[in-house]
């Protein structure tokens, strides 16, 4: 009954337009994103857009000035043409020219997405249903990362507690993935059970996890931060509470992080490394999925 | 002689009309019959279908998970689009197709009677089996309606109902194509050349190729994951050799001349409805033939950029770009086309003309959001979120569905021989047209901002769209009634029309020459076509 209320006492707002969040671009628009790949995608993103609200301006103006000019209720009498080749020709060829010139900078952004070569550090992305595993294969450290436990009372049906007093709600993860700043990363993607999607918006790409498929993608983050995404393909009851949080730390902090989880590892023999001794099967089924596909 | 006899053969039919009861529905050969049938079929399961919409809005309103399970809320998404693709919006279309074809060839009736009959019916045994399904032990279909394995094999007994109900679906579309085909290249009038075809007969016998090209192909996909659950098969299983990949390119085969079986007839509907409230020819109707030759074909080459996401090589991302990105010409050309039919008209603004005028104007907005994800780099980012769901219910619900609304208050009268009550179609087209904008348009804003789709609760900063989008749907579907209301209202009476209904629509096509309401059998003679 308070949410009730409380919806009810938001939609006022709403309506005059008062929400000062809804204001914000970022809230309406895709994010630049902290990587190159994400930067350019935001300008391809842009350039299409804007584009299409060329045309979109050009045609409707001609609907427009159409239906408040040629109205039967004005007198306005039927022209009696069918077709005019010229003018198809014309609106045929240009959208053309327009395409070609979308396409040439979109296929240099694809090319450069797909060059995974020369990464400094490679992590292995397992997707279950519902928690990511991130192993940082050259490393010999894993763990699981599932929804902190603040958002996951939270989303439970009825549970009272009010969404907006969670911090990140459903956003924040108990593990976060860590990886070094300046970096390039090469992300190995998989997943146990069905299929999901790793994504994170800010480094401008997501990536089918697949059983039985090592998807690669890379990304490269300029600068120090939290960054947050979810799982992108549904993949069950619980697709919705799955999130991806990675922290993006200056070289000498990652270091000295991933340090710290090696100690940790090798002072207890954990149950992390018996689950990569189970799930090792499967990956060898994807391995060779992998090498004959090549 | 024989004429006379003929004559009165006709006027007896005209007399004592059908069977009555339930048992003329259940037995009719008669296009007209089925042709409602369809119809009434079709609105009955836009209505199931926008209600389980307002069950998944509902518990989107706000964040938190107040009404229903995430996974009945993954069901309401799943059952929601099989219900709308292949219960309202695609009979509708075929519904369409039974009673205005005939009428606009000059046709006595379809070609395969029988057949006609029993795809209609085939369709309730599927939707019956589809809606059991729900009561199943484990929970309806969940897996969204594309039904990716492995997570599909998840499900529990309600799987095979569900692939059963898609088999029979798909065998009746697949006659109802037939049907379609046969009646178009025979039943013609005399001097009724292939390009003086209506442009809706047009766009119907180009879909119905379409249909016959891709039913078959998902009917085997989901035979497969039949045989992959209960008979130990791995065609899409990795542990055994399979490929989960391998059904999503199936599917998309399928899929995206799909999505083209739902709007060329959408196309055909408006390219009637323009003309006649322009009180013009169509611009360019050879090129409209012609380009929606062009996207069928293209249809069938485009189908992995639902995929960009799933790790394809290069070549195949650049391929499936710039194939998609070719769509945009024909259709353009389609757009340019009827704008250009408007220019220098005469236009008047009855209700089938508003909708199609909202259809001009918003499925060409959800063109350039498509136009937007055929650029592949940046579909890593739209992929799978909000963006993706406000493009495609831009093409189907103002697009579609827009144009299957603008032919039944076109055609209605020509159908009940009375006219609607047009102050309430109107108040239906204005609540309708504000009403999706307020429900989709936000979800642009959510998709970029990051929401991923098919999720029952969200972060908080997505909050303020959603409600908005949620208050659009409540009143999206709370017009809708009236839509029905109009109907029934017509169906029982209002104001006579004449055989034309709008200004000289004669010349517009056949269906006009007929009296309103069209008899029972009409065009006992095939006019002859000049």
């Amino acid at each position: 009954m308070k949410m009730v209320k409380r919806a009810f006492s938001a939609v006022p707002a709403l309506l005059l337009g008062a929400s000062p969040a809804m204001a914000a671009w970022s809230d309406i628009n895709l994010r630049v994103g902290v990587t190159e790949l994400s930067r350019e995608i935001y300008g391809l993103h842009m350039l299409i857009l804007w584009v299409c609200v060329a045309i979109a301006v050009a045609v409707f103006s001609v609907m427009i000035y159409s239906i408040a000019t040629f109205r039967k209720s004005k007198g306005a009498v039927a022209a009696t043409f069918d077709h005019n080749t010229k003018a198809e020709v014309i609106w045929t060829v240009i959208p053309v020219v327009i395409l070609v010139a979308m396409a040439v900078p979109a296929a240099k952004t694809l090319v450069k997405i797909d060059d995974a070569r020369g990464s400094e550090l490679t992590i292995k992305v397992t997707g279950y249903q519902w928690k990511w595993q991130y192993e940082y294969v050259d490393h010999g450290v894993s763990f699981f990362s599932t929804l902190a436990r603040s958002s996951d009372e939270a989303r439970q049906l009825d549970s009272g507690i009010d969404p907006g007093s969670v911090e990140h709600y459903l956003l924040e993860v108990d593990n976060p993935l860590v990886v070094p700043q300046g970096r390039k990363v090469r992300v190995l993607i998989t997943a146990n059970d069905v299929i999901h999607a790793w994504w994170v918006p800010d480094f401008g790409m997501k990536k089918d996890a697949i059983p039985g498929y090592i998807n690669e993608m890379w990304f490269r983050a300029d600068e120090p931060g939290t960054y947050r995404g979810q799982c992108a393909e549904l993949c069950g009851r619980d697709h919705g509470f799955m999130p991806v949080v990675v922290e993006v730390k200056p070289q000498a902090e990652f270091d000295a992080w991933l340090e710290a989880q090696k100690s940790a590892r090798q002072a207890a023999a954990s149950p992390a490394a018996q689950t990569a001794q189970s799930g090792n099967q499967i990956e060898t089924v994807a391995a060779l999925r992998v090498a004959n596909a090549e | 002689m024989s004429t006379t006899h003929t004559q009165a053969h006709g006027h007896a039919h005209d007399d004592h009309g059908p069977a009555r009861g339930f048992k003329r529905w259940l037995t009719t050969t008669n296009h007209k019959d089925i042709g409602t049938m369809y119809l009434v079929f079709s609105l009955v399961m836009f209505l199931l279908g926008g209600a389980m919409a307002l069950v998944i809005r509902a518990e989107l309103f706000m964040p938190g998970m107040q009404l229903v399970d995430p996974g009945f809320f993954n069901t309401m998404t799943t059952v929601h689009a099989l219900i709308m693709v292949f219960g309202a919006v695609m009979p509708a279309t075929v519904g369409l197709a039974n009673w205005m074809i005939p009428l606009q060839i000059g046709a006595p009736d379809m070609a395969l009677p029988r057949m006609n009959n029993f795809s209609f019916w085939l369709l309730v045994a599927a939707f019956s089996l589809l809606i059991l399904s729900l009561f199943m032990p484990g929970g309806g279909p969940a897996a969204g309606w594309t039904l990716y394995p492995p997570l599909v094999l998840q499900t529990g007994d309600a799987l095979p109902l569900a692939i059963f109900a898609i088999h029979l679906a798909g065998a009746s579309s697949i006659m109802g194509a037939i049907n379609i085909i046969v009646t178009i290249m025979n039943l013609r009038a005399p001097g009724m050349t292939l390009l003086k075809m209506p442009l809706f007969v047009w766009t119907w016998l180009i879909t119905a190729y379409l249909l016959i090209a891709v039913m078959p192909v998902f009917a085997g996909a989901v035979t497969m994951l039949l045989t992959d659950h209960f008979f130990g098969t791995t065609f899409f299983a990795a542990a055994g050799g399979g490929d989960p990949v391998l059904y999503q390119h199936i599917f998309w085969f399928f899929g995206h001349p799909e999505v083209y079986i739902m709007i060329l007839p959408a196309f055909g509907i408006v390219s009637e409805i323009i003309p006649t409230f322009s009180r013009k020819p169509l611009f360019g109707y050879d090129a409209m033939v012609y380009a929606t030759a062009s996207i069928a074909f293209l249809s069938f080459i485009v189908w992995a950029h639902h995929m960009f996401t799933v790790g394809m090589p290069l070549a195949g991302e650049m391929f499936f770009m710039l194939s998609t990105m070719l769509i945009a010409v024909p259709t353009g050309v389609k757009v340019f086309n009827w704008t250009a039919t408007m220019w220098r008209g005469s236009l008047s603004f009855e209700t089938p003309m508003l909708f199609a005028l909202a259809f001009l104007f918003l499925f060409t907005i959800g063109g350039f959001s498509g136009l937007m994800m055929a650029i592949a780099p940046v579909d890593f980012q739209y992929h799978d979120t909000y963006f993706i769901v406000a493009h495609f219910h831009y093409v189907l619900v103002p697009g579609a569905v827009f144009a299957i609304m603008a032919g039944v208050y076109y055609w209605l009268p020509k159908w009940t021989g009375h006219m609607y009550d047009e102050k309430l179609s109107k108040i239906h087209f204005w609540a309708s047209a504000i009403f999706v904008n307020v429900l989709f348009f936000p979800q642009h804003f959510l998709g970029l901002a990051g929401m991923p789709r098919r999720i029952p609760d969200y972060s908080t900063q997505f909050a303020d769209w959603n409600m908005v989008s949620s208050i659009g749907a409540f009143g999206f579907g709370l017009s809708q009634l009236l839509f029905v209301y109009v109907i029934w209202k017509c169906a029982r009476g209002g104001r006579n029309v004449s055989a034309e209904v709008w200004d000289d629509a004669r010349v517009h096509g056949l269906e006009w020459t007929v009296a309103s309401p069209a008899p029972y059998h009409t065009f006992d003679e095939a006019p002859v076509v000049k």
